[in-house]
């Protein structure tokens, strides 16, 4: 099932590179991602996943390359920046004060204001509109985050980050140490996010996550591109071997040693 | 087969709209009404969420006890007394709580608001200068001292801890160096200031009226909000509910006021704290300004990302922490009409530390509210004054007020351990 006409991606990057002293994070990396698409961002550790994602975000000013960001090329010099462009990144510490209740989390620096006062009338509903228009499943506003579960927290960072409307959501390893039920919840709602229009760019770890929901896969290795796959059109094989390097190692060896066996069986 | 016949299945907003939006999730209890409310706050206190509930009780044992001993712990001229003692480290409790609130601390307040007293006085009593340009002058000192602070902790990130304890020396000294060789500046009782802070009293017919007054400004603003909620489709306590709140409410300032009025009264000085409590309230839970202080005690990382303005926040919070114990150092001259070279020494720094933390503001950060500087100050001066009344010495007070917070602390503790079992962390 190939696609005839690739839609026009929302945020590409080309060329870029990023230098820490001696150490080359990022060489000439190609990577884009359309409106309404899930890209899953690959790599073993030190791979240069955070590196680039720091890029997208503005935390780091990259050495070279080319930004396009919804059509006009841009360079992003400020987390800020990147938001008001409408980049939103959540980061894998979600980044929620315990303290507060969900709404006082939703719209924390960005207060909705009735007669020089918070309007917590006006924040509470669009804080349950917001979380309807996800499914998400929060029995109440009025708790302190501390009191939600991991999915739920993730959830509320998720929302947060929709706010401003942004057109790329980064999610940093958002199924990280979450259950069997709460990951599922996790992954529904970057489906949903994808039904909203917004280009996604799914950071993780987990083979079986980036092969349930997302479109394509982007493969670093040692701070280059080692390709881009399609989901529909490749294995957690074939993407492990272009993580790891080699299509001969361990973890694939005792794939390969398995898969036979498994259709015998 | 009917499928092709039967009408649409209801639409999901027709029942969204019946049910106020915050009550659809079907995991959550139900509680309306007088009772509800009541049942609601029971599991609230059961599960740790235990507010201001210690403190009360305690004020209620403590002031039980010190009855038994000597009935004139709550006559009428004793209460007002009480009431004038508490309000100059109560004004610096105040501040203590904004610093505690972001988890940091102020360790010169006790310094602070003795150098603005003697800056007060020498200003007055022997540069004769007029007394509320002295007054303004004493509280710029302050706001100056903090704004020093607030650059130091953004600038090099040294512990506040540090700044302020190198601050307690250095303003103490600023304080010797002001009073210069007299050691005492006495303040002449005709002046405004020292009248207003042991003379002026409400007259009684007002203090009634603000008795009155309050109840019914909290009864028409909580209808405002609730209306506004329920013109949002969110749900809104029974009218009954909020009603008996505020009745409550009016007839504990009643039973105060009426109290006071037997001797005094009601002194201006007071009304003045408690509404600088009222309004600190009003800031810290109610505007961008407060939200940002909560958010910065609870993780700074997460506010700093959400675009705070944290270095802003900070200057501001060490600024007012300072110019709230100038402030209080001002009153505390008023009162005793005087400042020496011990003014704002000894247990000035520690009772206010201990009172924001006895009223229930954590040392963390966060967690609390401007009310426990008026709560924890009561149960300070209630207890000094009780001992002072039965004639124990100093040292047997120093030791209660030691070990009643301590209890306070564990208190807090034990109740954040529930919390946390309760979910409600």
């Amino acid at each position: 099932m190939s696609t005839t006409t690739t839609p026009a991606p929302v945020l590409s990057m080309t060329g870029v590179s990023k230098r820490f002293g001696a150490v080359q994070a990022l060489k000439d990396i190609e990577f884009d991602v359309a409106a309404g698409e899930v890209v899953a961002l690959v790599g073993d550790n030190g791979a240069g996943k955070s590196t680039l994602v720091k890029t997208i975000a503005g935390v780091y000013a990259p050495d070279g390359g080319e930004v396009v960001f919804d059509g006009n090329p841009v360079t992003i010099t400020s987390p800020s920046e990147a938001q008001n462009l409408g980049i939103a990144t959540v980061f894998q510490d979600l980044a929620l004060c315990d303290n507060l209740d969900v709404v006082g989390n939703l719209f924390l620096g960005n207060e909705r204001k009735h007669a020089g006062a918070l309007d917590e009338v006006t924040m509470e509903k669009e804080s349950w509109r917001l979380l309807r228009e996800l499914s998400a499943k929060i029995p109440s506003v009025r708790i302190p985050v501390a009191s939600l579960s991991g999915g739920q927290r993730q959830t509320v960072a998720i929302a947060r980050s929709l706010l401003g409307e942004p057109k790329v959501v980064m999610l940093d390893e958002p199924t990280a140490a979450l259950g069997v039920a709460q990951t599922a919840e996790v992954l529904n709602l970057v489906e949903r996010l994808r039904e909203r229009g917004l280009g996604v760019i799914l950071i993780s770890h987990n083979m079986s996550d980036v092969m349930a929901v997302a479109d394509r896969v982007a493969v670093l290795r040692l701070g280059r591109n080692n390709g881009v796959y399609r989901v529909a059109d490749t294995s957690s094989q074939e993407i492990i071997a272009a993580i790891t390097g080699a299509t001969t190692n361990a973890v694939t060896a005792r794939a390969a040693r398995r898969a036979p066996q498994e259709e015998q069986s | 087969m009917t499928t092709s016949q039967t009408p649409p299945p209801a639409e999901p907003t027709d029942v969204a709209d019946s049910v106020p939006a915050d009550l659809q999730d079907e995991r959550l209890i139900a509680s309306q009404g007088v009772g509800g409310w009541a049942s609601a706050t029971w599991q609230r206190i059961k599960s740790g969420d235990l507010g201001s509930l210690p403190v009360v009780i305690g004020l209620v044992i403590i002031w039980a006890v010190f009855y038994g001993l000597n009935p004139a712990f709550i006559s009428s001229r004793n209460l007002v007394n009480l009431t004038l003692q508490m309000v100059p480290i109560g004004t610096l409790a105040i501040g203590v709580v904004l610093v505690l609130l972001l988890g940091e601390i102020d360790l010169s307040i006790g310094s602070m608001s003795g150098l603005s007293g003697a800056i007060l006085a020498v200003l007055f009593v022997n540069q004769g200068m007029s007394i509320w340009l002295a007054v303004v002058i004493a509280l710029a000192a302050g706001a100056v001292v903090g704004l020093v602070y607030g650059l130091l902790f953004n600038r090099f990130g040294v512990p506040s801890f540090v700044i302020t304890l190198a601050g307690l020396l250095a303003l103490l000294g600023f304080q010797l160096r002001v009073l210069g060789t007299d050691g005492t500046v006495n303040i002449p009782f005709q002046s405004g200031l020292v009248q207003f802070a042991s003379q002026l009293f409400l007259p009684e017919w007002l203090a009634y009226v603000v008795a009155v007054a309050v109840p019914v400004v909290y009864l028409l603003a909580r209808l405002r909000t609730d209306q506004r909620r329920k013109a949002a489709g969110l749900s809104a306590p029974a009218l009954t509910t909020v009603a008996v709140r505020a009745a409550i409410v009016a007839v504990l300032l009643l039973v105060v006021v009426s109290v006071l009025n037997r001797d005094r009264g009601l002194s201006y000085m007071v009304v003045l704290f408690v509404a600088l409590v009222v309004v600190m309230d009003l800031l810290i839970r109610r505007t961008t300004w407060g939200r940002s202080v909560l958010a910065i005690g609870g993780n700074v990382e997460a506010a700093r990302r959400a675009g705070i303005n944290v270095k802003r926040i900070y200057l501001t919070v060490f600024t007012l922490c300072s110019t709230f114990a100038a402030l209080g150092g001002i009153f505390a001259a008023a009162r005793l009409a005087s400042a020496n070279q011990s003014s704002g020494g000894a247990d000035t720094n520690l009772n206010a530390i201990a009172a924001a933390v006895i009223g229930g503001t954590s040392l963390f950060g966060g967690r609390g509210s401007a009310y426990s500087a008026l709560l924890g100050i009561l149960v300070i001066f209630s207890i000094s004054n009780g001992l002072a009344l039965l004639s124990v010495s100093a040292d047997i007070r120093y030791i209660v007020t030691g070990a009643v917070l301590l209890l306070a602390v564990v208190i807090d503790s034990l109740s954040r351990r529930s919390r946390a079992a309760h979910g409600r962390a």
